[in-house]
C-alpha cells in the first residue's frame, strides 16, 4: 500500500513505531499534490516548507525517545478559513487579500500540540457560502470522481483533497451541510459535531449560531481521531461547551445491535430526490437492521420550513459578522475613495463575490425595520419548532437516518445561475445545524455514473460519539473501505 | 411579500455598504423578489406562544473573571492594515 493511501490512525501508528518517518509520509503527500493537483485544485496554499519543517520536528523527537501526540507526523489539510499563524487566511475571497493571521484558530493549536503537519489550506465557497465551491474568487475545485462535475461545498476543497489521496484528513467548517454535502459528493466521511463540541474561536464567522468546525477523513476511524483532538472547552468561545463530551476518546463501538434508527418520512416525500440516491439510503439502513438495528418511521413535519428559516437566520447573522470588512483594519481597500462611507461601499463592492452579496443584502433586508418580525423574528420562532420536532424524534430513536443530498454531485455551471435552486440542494442538512445536532455522512455506494452517494446520520445532542460508532457499524458493511479516487 | 423595486434594492444596498452597479440592482431585485417570495412560506406556520431560538449553547451569559491579560502587540494588530501611520489605522476623512 502507497503511503498517500493509507489512514491517519495507521500513519500515526507507523511514525510512532518508525516504521515510516513523518518525512516521508509529508514528502509522498507532497508529491501526491504536486502530481495531480492542478487538475483538482483544492488547494489555495500549500506549505510545502513548513509541512517538512513540522514533519523534521517530529522526526527529531521520536529519535530521542520524547512523548508525541496522537497525529504526530500525520498530515492534515486546513479549510482556508480557520487561521493558522503566518499562512494566509483568504476565504476565497478577493476582500481578504492579503490577510495573514497573527494567531492560531483553537483547532490549529490543537492539532499543533497533536504533532500534525500542516499540508495547506483548501478552496471553499467564498467565506463558506455556497453549495459547489463555484463561488470561490480563487479557483474551480474538481470533483476527484469526475472533474467535470462540483465537489460539493463549501468546503469542497477540503473533501477533494481527502478524496484524491492528497491528505488523510482534513478541516471544514458547516454551517448548513458545508462538510456533509461535500463528503457526500466526494465519497468521504464528513461529520458536523454538535454545536459547542469545536471552539469557533479563529473560524472566521459566517452565522456564528450556526457555524461549526469538523474533521474529514476516508474511515469513520481517522474522522474520530481528528475529533478526539480538536473537540474541548475554550473559553475564547463561550459557547463551547464546559462539560467534556462523552466517549469522544474512547474507541469506537461499530454495532448497531439493540440501535433505534429513524427514518423521516418527510425526507424521503420531498420533490427532487433522486430515485438512485433513496434506494442507496434504504439499502444502507436495511445492512444496519440486518445487523441488529430496529428501524422506525419518524416524523420531522417541520423540514419543509428548513430552507426559508435558514437563509433568514445564515444571511442575517452573516450580514452582521461580514460588517467587518470594511477595507479599514485588514484585507483589501478600494482606491481613489475621498469619504469614509464611499471606502465602505467600494471597498466591499470591489471585494465581495455576487453570492456574499446577495447574502448581505438579504440579510440586511430581513433585519431592516419593518420586516424584522415578520422574517427574522419569525424565522426564530419556527427554528425552535425545527428543534422541538427533532427533540420528540429523539424521543423514539436513537439516530435518524437520510440522505445527504438529494441528488449526487451535480456539473459544474449546472446550478451557478439558479441561487435558489443551489439553496435547495442543502435541504437535508440545514435542519441539524438549525436544531443544534450532530450529523456525519458515511459513503454508501455509487449511483449509475460512479458517482459517490452519502448517508447521513444525525443524533441526539452531544451524543457524537454514539453516532460515530454507529457509522462505523455502517462502514463495515458498505465495502467502502475509505476508497480513493483513482485520479 | 410585494414587488422588489430597484429602489428597494438601493436602499438596501446603502444599508448594507454594498455599493452596486446598474445591472447588479437589476440582477438582484429579480433575484431577491424570488427567493423572498419563498421564504414568505413561514406565514403558514403557527407560532403562537413559540419562544425565538437564540442558543443551543444553553440559557443565560458565560461569565469570566474580569483580569487584564497580554492582548495581541500593536505591530502584529497593524499589519494586515492596508493602511496605518503613527500605530493607528489610516482612513479618509470622516467629515467634511
Amino acid at each position: 500500500m502507497e503511503l498517500f493511501e493509507q489512514t491517519a490512525a495507521s500513519l500515526a501508528a507507523d511514525i510512532k513505531s518508525k516504521k515510516v518517518s513523518a518525512k516521508e509520509v509529508t514528502d509522498a503527500l507532497l508529491a501526491r499534490i504536486d502530481a495531480h493537483d492542478k487538475n483538482i485544485g483544492a488547494f489555495t496554499c500549500i506549505d510545502a516548507e513548513g509541512a517538512r519543517a513540522q514533519a523534521a520536528e517530529i522526526d527529531s523527537r521520536i529519535a530521542k525517545g520524547e512523548s508525541v501526540g496522537a497525529l504526530a507526523g500525520v498530515p492534515v489539510a486546513i479549510k482556508d478559513n480557520i487561521h493558522v499563524t503566518g499562512m494566509p487566511t483568504t476565504c476565497s475571497s478577493k476582500i481578504m487579500k492579503p490577510f495573514v493571521p497573527p494567531y492560531d484558530a483553537f483547532v490549529t493549536k490543537k492539532m499543533r500540540e497533536a504533532g500534525a503537519v500542516f499540508l495547506g489550506k483548501t478552496n471553499l465557497d467564498e467565506f463558506a457560502m455556497g453549495s459547489s465551491t463555484e463561488n470561490s474568487a480563487l479557483q474551480i475545485t474538481h470533483n476527484p470522481h469526475d472533474f467535470e462535475r462540483v465537489p460539493g461545498g463549501s468546503s469542497g476543497g477540503s473533501a477533494a483533497a481527502v478524496a484524491a489521496g492528497f491528505s488523510p484528513l482534513a478541516l471544514g467548517s458547516d454551517t448548513g451541510g458545508s462538510i456533509r454535502a461535500p463528503a457526500s459528493f466526494c465519497g468521504c466521511v464528513g461529520l458536523k459535531p454538535t454545536y459547542g463540541v469545536v471552539s469557533r474561536y479563529g473560524l472566521v464567522a459566517f452565522g456564528s449560531s450556526l457555524d461549526q468546525i469538523g474533521p474529514f477523513g476516508r474511515t469513520v476511524e481517522d474522522t474520530a481521531l481528528l475529533l478526539s483532538v480538536i473537540a474541548g472547552h475554550d473559553p475564547k468561545d463561550s459557547t463551547s461547551r464546559a462539560e467534556p463530551v462523552d466517549g469522544l476518546n474512547a474507541p469506537l463501538n461499530p454495532s448497531a445491535k439493540g440501535l433505534k434508527i429513524g427514518l423521516p418520512k418527510e425526507y424521503f416525500e420531498t420533490d427532487g430526490l433522486s430515485d438512485e440516491v433513496r434506494n442507496s439510503v434504504l439499502a444502507a439502513v436495511d445492512a444496519l437492521k440486518s445487523e441488529g438495528a430496529q428501524v422506525q418511521e419518524v416524523s420531522l413535519p417541520m423540514i419543509k420550513y428548513a430552507v426559508p428559516t435558514y437563509y433568514i437566520v445564515a444571511t442575517a447573522e452573516a450580514s452582521s459578522n461580514l460588517a467587518r470588512y470594511d477595507g479599514v483594519h485588514y484585507g483589501s481597500r478600494a482606491e481613489g475613495t475621498d469619504n469614509i462611507i464611499d471606502l465602505f461601499s467600494k471597498t466591499r463592492e470591489e471585494g465581495f463575490g455576487p453570492e456574499v452579496k446577495r447574502r448581505i443584502m438579504l440579510g440586511t433586508y430581513v433585519l431592516s425595520a419593518g420586516y424584522y418580525d415578520a422574517y427574522y423574528l419569525r424565522a426564530l420562532k419556527v427554528r425552535t419548532r425545527i428543534a422541538q420536532d427533532f427533540d420528540k424524534a429523539f424521543e423514539q430513536v436513537d439516530v435518524i437516518a437520510s440522505p445527504v443530498a438529494p441528488d449526487t454531485a451535480f456539473k459544474l455551471g449546472e446550478l451557478i445561475n439558479d441561487p435558489l435552486a443551489m439553496y435547495l440542494s442543502d435541504i437535508y442538512t440545514i435542519s441539524t445545524n438549525l436544531a443544534s445536532v450532530p450529523g456525519i455522512s458515511v459513503p454508501c455506494g455509487t449511483d449509475s455514473k460512479g458517482m459517490p452517494v452519502g448517508l447521513q446520520l444525525m443524533g441526539r445532542r452531544f451524543e457524537d460519539a454514539r453516532l460515530l460508532s454507529t457509522a462505523a457499524a455502517y462502514e463495515r458493511l458498505s465495502g467502502w473501505n475509505g476508497k480513493i479516487a483513482s485520479l | 411579500m410585494g414587488h422588489i423595486s430597484k429602489a428597494d434594492v438601493q436602499k438596501i444596498a446603502l444599508l448594507s455598504r454594498v455599493h452596486l452597479s446598474d445591472e447588479e440592482i437589476d440582477t438582484f431585485s429579480n433575484q431577491l423578489e424570488g427567493i423572498l417570495s419563498y421564504m414568505d412560506t413561514l406565514s403558514e406556520v403557527d407560532v403562537n406562544g413559540v419562544e425565538p431560538f437564540i442558543s443551543a449553547a444553553g440559557s443565560g451569559n458565560v461569565f469570566r473573571e474580569d483580569k487584564a491579560v497580554e492582548g495581541l502587540p500593536r505591530e502584529a494588530a497593524l499589519k494586515n492594515a492596508p493602511q496605518q501611520g503613527g500605530g493607528f489605522f489610516k482612513v479618509p476623512p470622516v467629515q467634511g
